[in-house]
C-alpha cells in the first residue's frame, strides 16, 4: 500500500485519523505529566526523610521492612518496625491492629496513616506490596539453606 | 493480496470462511482451556508466600491480557472502518466491547479477590487498577454511544472515534507499574528477560493465555456473524442460505 497512491479522501481521513490519536495522546501525556506526583500511591522512604511528605496529614508511605526491626507487644495488637528503601533512608512506622499474611522482615509494604513531626509514622492500614517473584516452597527452601549454609 | 483483503472484507466471503473455521477454534479453545484449567488447579505447585492464592493468576493475567488485546484489535477494527469504510470492521469493532467488557471485569475481580488475602485490601486507587477500570469505562462506554445513536453509519464513526481516543489508556496500563509507585506488582514477564518464575509455574498460564485468546476470537466471530447476518438479512445470499 503506497501512502501517493490513495485516494485523496482516504487519505484525508487516514491523516485525520493520525491527528486525532497524537493530539489526544499529546494531551493525555501533558495531563499525566503535570499529575505525576499526585499519581504515585505513596511516598518512598527518601522522601519521608527528605521532609518532602506532608506532616499530620494523611498520607501512604511504602518500603521494605528492615530486617530484624519488628517489634511485637507483649500485652496487646501494636507492633512497630522500620521501612527503609534498602538503601540509606528509613522511617519506623507505629500499627495497632492485624497485619496481613504476606506481611513480614524483607518483604514491601504500604503504610496509610499520618507522619508526625518527630519524623515517626503512625499508620491506621498496613498493607503487603507483593512483588513479582513467584516459586514453589521447595524451591524457596533449597534457596534458603544455600543461604544459611554460605552464612556459616 | 490487495484483492484478497477486500474479498475477505466482503460480508459473504467472510461468513463462508469463518464457518469452516470456527469448529476447529472453537474444539481448540476447549481443549486449551481444560488443559489449563486443570493444569493450573490441580498440578501447580503452591506459591512459596501466597501459597494456593496464586492460582487466581492463572485466571487473572490471561483476562488481563486479552482485556488490553481486545481493545487494541478493537482500535484497529475502527482505523479499518474511519478509513476505508469497510462495514465489516464497523460489525467487528461492535461485537468486541460487551467481550472485552467481560474480560475486564473478570480482571478487576479476579485481582480483587487476590487482593485481600495478598495485600489486605480489596481495591486500592493506584495506577495500574485505576486505569484498568478506565478501560472497563471506556467498553461500556463504546456500547453505550453506539446504542444511543440510531444511524448505523454516524454511529460507527462516532464510536470509532471515541475507541481511538481511548487508546492512549493501553501504555498507560502497560507502564504505569513502571512510572508511578503502585501496589501492585510490576509484570513478571517480559520479552527480553527470563520470566521471575520457574517453567512449571508459567508454561500452564501461557496455555491459558493461548486458551484465552482462541476463546476470545472463537466468541468474537459468533458475533460477527450473527450480526452479519442482523444486518444482511434483506440481501439474496442470506435468504438463500436460510432457506
Amino acid at each position: 500500500m503506497k501512502f501517493g497512491k490513495m485516494k485523496t479522501h482516504r487519505r484525508n481521513r487516514l491523516l485525520l485519523v493520525i491527528f486525532v490519536v497524537v493530539m489526544s495522546g499529546s494531551g493525555i501525556a501533558m495531563a499525566l505529566l503535570a499529575l505525576n506526583e499526585n499519581i504515585n500511591l505513596f511516598y518512598s522512604p527518601q522522601e519521608i526523610v527528605d521532609g518532602k511528605a506532608p506532616v499530620g496529614q494523611l498520607i501512604r508511605a511504602g518500603g521494605m521492612v528492615r530486617e530484624g526491626s519488628v517489634v511485637r507487644s507483649d500485652t496487646d495488637l501494636t507492633v512497630s518496625f522500620r521501612v527503609s528503601d534498602l538503601k540509606n533512608a528509613e522511617f519506623t512506622v507505629h500499627f495497632e491492629g492485624i497485619l496481613p499474611d504476606l506481611f513480614r522482615e524483607g518483604q514491601g509494604v504500604i503504610a496509610r496513616g499520618i507522619l508526625r513531626d518527630d519524623g515517626e509514622f503512625v499508620a491506621e492500614e498496613v498493607l503487603a506490596k507483593h512483588d513479582e517473584e513467584y516459586m514453589p516452597p521447595e524451591l524457596n527452601d533449597v534457596i534458603e539453606q544455600a543461604h544459611s549454609e554460605a552464612a556459616k | 493480496m490487495w484483492n484478497w483483503f477486500h474479498k475477505l472484507g466482503s460480508p459473504k466471503t467472510f461468513y463462508a470462511i469463518s464457518g469452516s473455521l470456527l469448529p476447529y477454534f472453537c474444539v481448540l479453545a476447549g481443549i486449551m482451556l481444560v488443559a489449563g484449567v486443570v493444569w493450573a488447579l490441580g498440578f501447580v505447585p503452591p506459591d512459596y508466600q501466597q501459597g494456593h492464592t496464586v492460582r487466581i493468576m492463572y485466571v487473572h493475567v490471561p483476562s488481563a491480557i486479552l482485556a488490553q488485546s481486545s481493545y487494541m484489535m478493537m482500535a484497529a477494527a475502527g482505523v479499518v472502518y474511519l478509513v476505508w469504510r469497510i462495514k465489516l470492521a464497523d460489525i467487528a469493532l461492535q461485537c468486541a466491547a460487551p467481550i472485552g467488557t467481560g474480560l475486564t471485569f473478570l480482571a478487576l475481580i479476579t485481582g480483587a479477590i487476590w487482593g485481600k488475602p495478598t495485600w489486605g485490601t480489596w481495591w486500592v486507587w493506584d495506577a495500574r487498577l485505576t486505569s484498568t477500570l478506565v478501560l472497563l469505562f471506556l467498553f461500556v462506554g463504546v456500547m453505550a454511544l453506539r446504542s444511543a445513536m440510531s444511524g448505523k453509519a454516524s454511529a460507527g464513526r462516532a464510536t470509532a472515534m471515541l475507541v481511538l481516543v481511548g487508546v492512549m489508556n493501553l501504555p498507560i496500563i502497560k507502564y504505569s507499574v513502571d512510572w508511578w509507585f503502585t501496589l501492585h506488582q510490576p509484570s513478571s514477564f517480559s520479552l527480553t528477560e527470563k520470566p521471575s518464575m520457574p517453567p512449571e509455574m508459567w508454561m500452564p498460564l501461557l496455555v491459558m493465555v493461548l486458551g484465552f485468546y482462541l476463546f476470545f476470537f472463537c466468541v468474537w466471530m459468533l458475533r460477527i456473524r450473527t450480526e452479519i447476518l442482523n444486518r444482511e438479512y434483506r440481501s439474496r445470499w442470506v435468504r438463500e442460505l436460510v432457506q
